[in-house]
């Protein structure tokens, strides 16, 4: 059954060695992550088969509004920019822990600020995994791999104008960003589509989004506060482990044993929340974005209906007026021509990202459920053996 | 205030009066009663039944050693038996204790809880097997009222009974009677658990089990009086509490020299064995809370995976979807179990050594003041010896026989001081010893018992995932 839906990105760059990236490194200085972008190919157009550039994230993102400038590809589904980078969150964290140094003892802070570390770098490893997906994608695509921008991207060893990015700018985007959305629901408002088909996957995929981004949203809360759960066993555990030395009875020896239990649930339930975030909450995530991505080839299409209908009227007019019909002829041929095309392809781009999604749900479900059985079995053992020899200590 | 020369006055109101009459009844009835009358667990009690009201008096000389002895603690290690099972230690005498149903009675601010509680013992003692009782809230700290009244001035240590919790209660006095389930609900089953375990522990004692307010708690067909002293707003609780205040002052101000380095060292083992259980009990309620929240999110997430998959148009994988929202269900009442097992398990056991260890600084400050009773005596002796001595010197015959009668009566009291106080001491040390050791005993069944309740949990999850895994592998 599975056999059916293509191989993933991944798989093809295995096969096919025409253009494989990687991010092979990434650093992390201030504000900003610098990715170098690791290139290896057999095209003919690049000057050597094998280099490196170093590129920041507003690079990708102006390697992608190429794409999506382009009228050549308004008929794809164009894979969604990798997320900012964003550490504010660890950052934060790290600084609450050092204002509440005081309340705990050493060993705790040293655990609470291990597994601070470890989220950051989590994270860090995360956006590098998301910008390198991106470039996959592009390199992987038969289509898109072969733009310009794209080897200029990959190539070209100085800045790429892209980047400094003032406030000015930001707002810029911000405009930008809103004149588009009210441009789609006054496309959606005036124009009447004429295939059913993508009337009714507009609207199953603009709920679909939503709902994608309110799981995420609810997988995301979920996760963190299982990781807090996970982290609070850290002081249950401290406070055992002193009121065993406090108490100069039989207990000690058990309270410590116990402490111990803790200690390695602590491990296994912050396994489980960190996997959740992998397996459950990251998928959402990326087909979230993904869905995004499909809805907006549906407004392009949207878009060049709504041109191929003026052309339409102006043909009309032009008739009626006896003036300029070549020219409007003409016109209007274009215009449909291209609003055919991007409807035949955005139907096959839809079934893809199906495909697409079906695959990668199935994929990382299935993982989700056997790493959930495999962490319970895990402390299942360890409540077990504890138990026992808890009892041995009777 | 207190002054540290003359012995404060709150000192003289409180102690001094019980000083003259009550030390007697406890110690020297112990003498008056002849020996075959005395009480132990297994004794002649269809005699004891019949005279049920003039044992009440009698029996408060079961307090003796022997009774201690009769009743060893126990040591048995099996952990199969359940907790409840272990209230009354060695031998075959069990008495065990449930209380169920809490039911609100009447309406309005009057409106209160009313527990049944349920024994079924074979102690002799007990005219049934097997009985049932109605009690309130107010009933539960009148019992603890009345036993602390008997039994802390000779250094027993006394369960404490569950705090009063107005804010907890106005919302059940508020809650109308349809709502009742579910409104408090959460405080109602607190406190029947809390209930439960206030009576198990007093049963569990060897000598307050057999007390006869104690029993007629758990027998008596007929509503006990109602304990007006035990209500917040009363005159008896504010006095009470004007006593307090004073006795905290005390506390504070007066240091003894201790004489006996057991009580130095227990002390300072009491104090910081408190400091750490109160820090333990603050973090395992922060993750009662966390467990509390993380339920309640896997239930949005169980939620939108819901919503996720009425919009997702693929048959299987919304098929998968709806699934995915049903595990994340159960994975919710399972987080809620979880929870439930760390605050009733784990926390309420913290909560009640807590209290349990103030029981025991209760019993030793009785020892201290005892102790200032004794000191008091014997400086009161020296003055009036001082005087007497004086008498002599100036040959004053005519007050000589009344100075002289003084002295002697000081030095009976320095006598009885320093008995009270050996006495005190002795009990302490052994109420320590059963202290301790019941302590050690619940900590360790509760703890496991505790984890072998999560490990039921970490079972159920295996179930739950497995079931979930060939749904998952069926997206197609």
């Amino acid at each position: 059954m599975a056999d059916r839906s293509p191989p993933e990105e991944g798989n093809i760059s295995l096969i096919d060695n025409t253009l494989v990236v990687d991010i092979s490194d990434a650093l992390s200085e201030k504000d900003k992550v610098k990715f170098t972008v690791h290139t290896r190919t057999t095209l003919k157009n690049f000057q050597k088969s094998d280099f490196l550039v170093v590129r920041q994230h507003e690079e990708f993102i102006w390697l992608h509004d190429r794409y999506e400038e382009d009228l050549k590809y308004a008929g794809y589904i164009i894979p969604p920019p990798p997320p900012r980078p964003n550490f504010d969150a660890s950052r934060e964290k790290l600084q609450r822990l050092g204002e509440g140094e005081g309340t705990m003892t050493k060993e705790e802070f040293t655990k609470m600020k291990q597994e601070l570390e470890a989220e950051y770098l989590a994270t860090f490893k995360k956006t590098v995994a998301m910008h390198e997906v991106f470039l996959t994608r592009l390199a992987s695509h038969l289509i898109f791999r072969e733009d310009p921008h794209l080897h200029v991207f990959l190539e070209y060893d100085q800045d790429l104008c892209a980047r400094p990015k003032g406030k000015l700018q930001q707002l810029g985007g911000l405009v930008k960003s809103f004149g588009t959305t009210t441009d789609q629901y006054y496309l959606n408002a005036t124009v009447r589509d004429v295939n059913d088909f993508f009337e009714q996957q507009m609207n199953s995929l603009t709920e679909y989004h939503g709902q994608l981004k309110d799981a995420t949203l609810k997988t995301d809360k979920m996760t963190e506060k299982h990781k807090e759960l996970a982290d609070s066993f850290i002081k249950i555990s401290g406070g055992l482990v002193t009121l065993a030395t406090t108490d100069n009875t039989p207990l000690d020896k058990f309270l410590s044993k116990v402490a111990d239990i803790f200690e390695k649930a602590r491990k296994i339930e912050s396994r489980v929340a960190s996997d959740q975030d992998l397996k459950l909450a990251d998928t959402l995530r990326y087909y979230m974005r993904d869905s995004h991505a499909a809805r907006a080839l549906l407004v392009r299409r949207l878009k060049c209906l709504a041109t191929y209908e003026n052309a339409n009227r102006t043909l009309e007019k032009a008739r009626h007026k006896n003036k300029d019909i070549h020219a409007a002829e003409t016109a209007q041929s274009t215009a449909c021509e291209q609003f055919e095309s991007i409807s035949a392809q955005a139907k096959e781009e839809l079934l893809d990202f199906k495909t697409r999604r079906l695959h990668a749900f199935r994929k990382s479900l299935i993982e989700l459920a056997e790493l959930e059985i495999k962490h319970a079995r895990t402390q299942q053992d360890l409540l077990k053996k504890s138990i026992q020899g808890l009892k041995e200590l009777l | 205030m207190a002054e540290p020369v003359e012995p404060p006055p709150y000192f003289d109101d409180v102690d001094i009066n019980n000083d003259d009459n009550e030390p007697e009844d406890l110690f020297v009835s112990a003498i008056q009663y002849p020996p075959e009358k005395k009480l132990d667990n297994n004794g002649t009690i269809d005699e004891l039944l019949n005279g049920e009201s003039d044992l009440v008096g009698k029996l408060k000389i079961s307090d003796s050693r022997e009774e201690l002895e009769n009743v060893p603690i126990n040591n048995g290690s099996n952990i199969v038996d359940s907790l409840e099972q272990e209230e009354i230690e060695g031998g075959d005498d069990f008495l065990e204790i449930n209380i169920t149903e809490p039911q609100k009675v009447g309406d309005g601010m009057g409106a209160y809880m009313a527990y049944r509680v349920t024994t079924k013992t074979n102690m002799r003692i007990f005219k049934r097997r097997e009985f049932v009782v109605t009690r309130r809230f107010s009933d539960f700290l009148g019992l603890h009222d009345k036993l602390t009244e008997k039994y802390l001035k000779v250094g027993r240590i006394i369960p404490p009974a569950p705090e009063k919790s107005v804010i907890g209660m106005t919302k059940i006095k508020m809650s109308s009677q349809e709502t009742n389930g579910t409104n408090g609900s959460d405080f109602v089953e607190r406190r029947r658990a809390a209930l439960e375990r206030y009576l198990k522990r007093t049963a569990q004692h060897p000598v307050l089990v057999v007390d006869p307010d104690f029993r007629e708690f758990l027998e008596s067909d007929i509503e006990l009086p109602k304990a007006t002293s035990t209500s917040a707003l009363s005159g008896a609780g504010v006095l009470r509490l004007f006593n307090k205040v004073g006795e905290t002052m005390n506390k504070i101000t007066y240091k003894m020299d201790e004489t006996d380095p057991w009580f130095e060292e227990t002390l300072t083992h009491v104090e910081a064995l408190e400091t750490q259980l109160r820090k333990l009990h603050a973090n395992v309620e922060a993750m009662v809370t966390y467990r509390k929240e993380l339920a309640n999110l896997t239930n949005g997430v169980s939620r939108s995976a819901a919503l996720l998959s009425s919009c997702e148009d693929h048959n299987s994988l919304s098929r998968a979807l709806s699934q995915l929202a049903d595990t994340e269900e159960k994975v919710e009442s399972l987080h809620l179990d979880q929870a439930n097992t760390d605050f009733f398990i784990l926390c309420e056991l913290l909560k009640d050594y807590l209290g349990l260890l103030g029981a025991v600084r209760d019993a030793f400050h009785e020892r201290t003041k005892l102790f200032q009773h004794w000191q008091h005596s014997q400086q009161m002796l020296a003055k009036k010896r001082e005087i007497k001595a004086k008498m002599e010197f100036t040959n004053r015959t005519d007050k000589l026989d009344q100075a002289g009668t003084e002295v002697i009566e000081w030095e009976a009291k320095v006598e009885r001081g320093q008995e009270n106080f050996d006495k005190i001491s002795q009990m302490i040390k052994r109420e320590m010893e059963r202290f301790e050791k019941c302590r050690i005993h619940d900590f360790k069944m509760i703890f496991i018992k505790y984890l072998e309740n999560h490990l039921d949990h970490q079972g159920q999850l295996v179930q739950y995932w497995e079931a979930f895994l060939p749904e998952a592998k069926a997206i197609a």
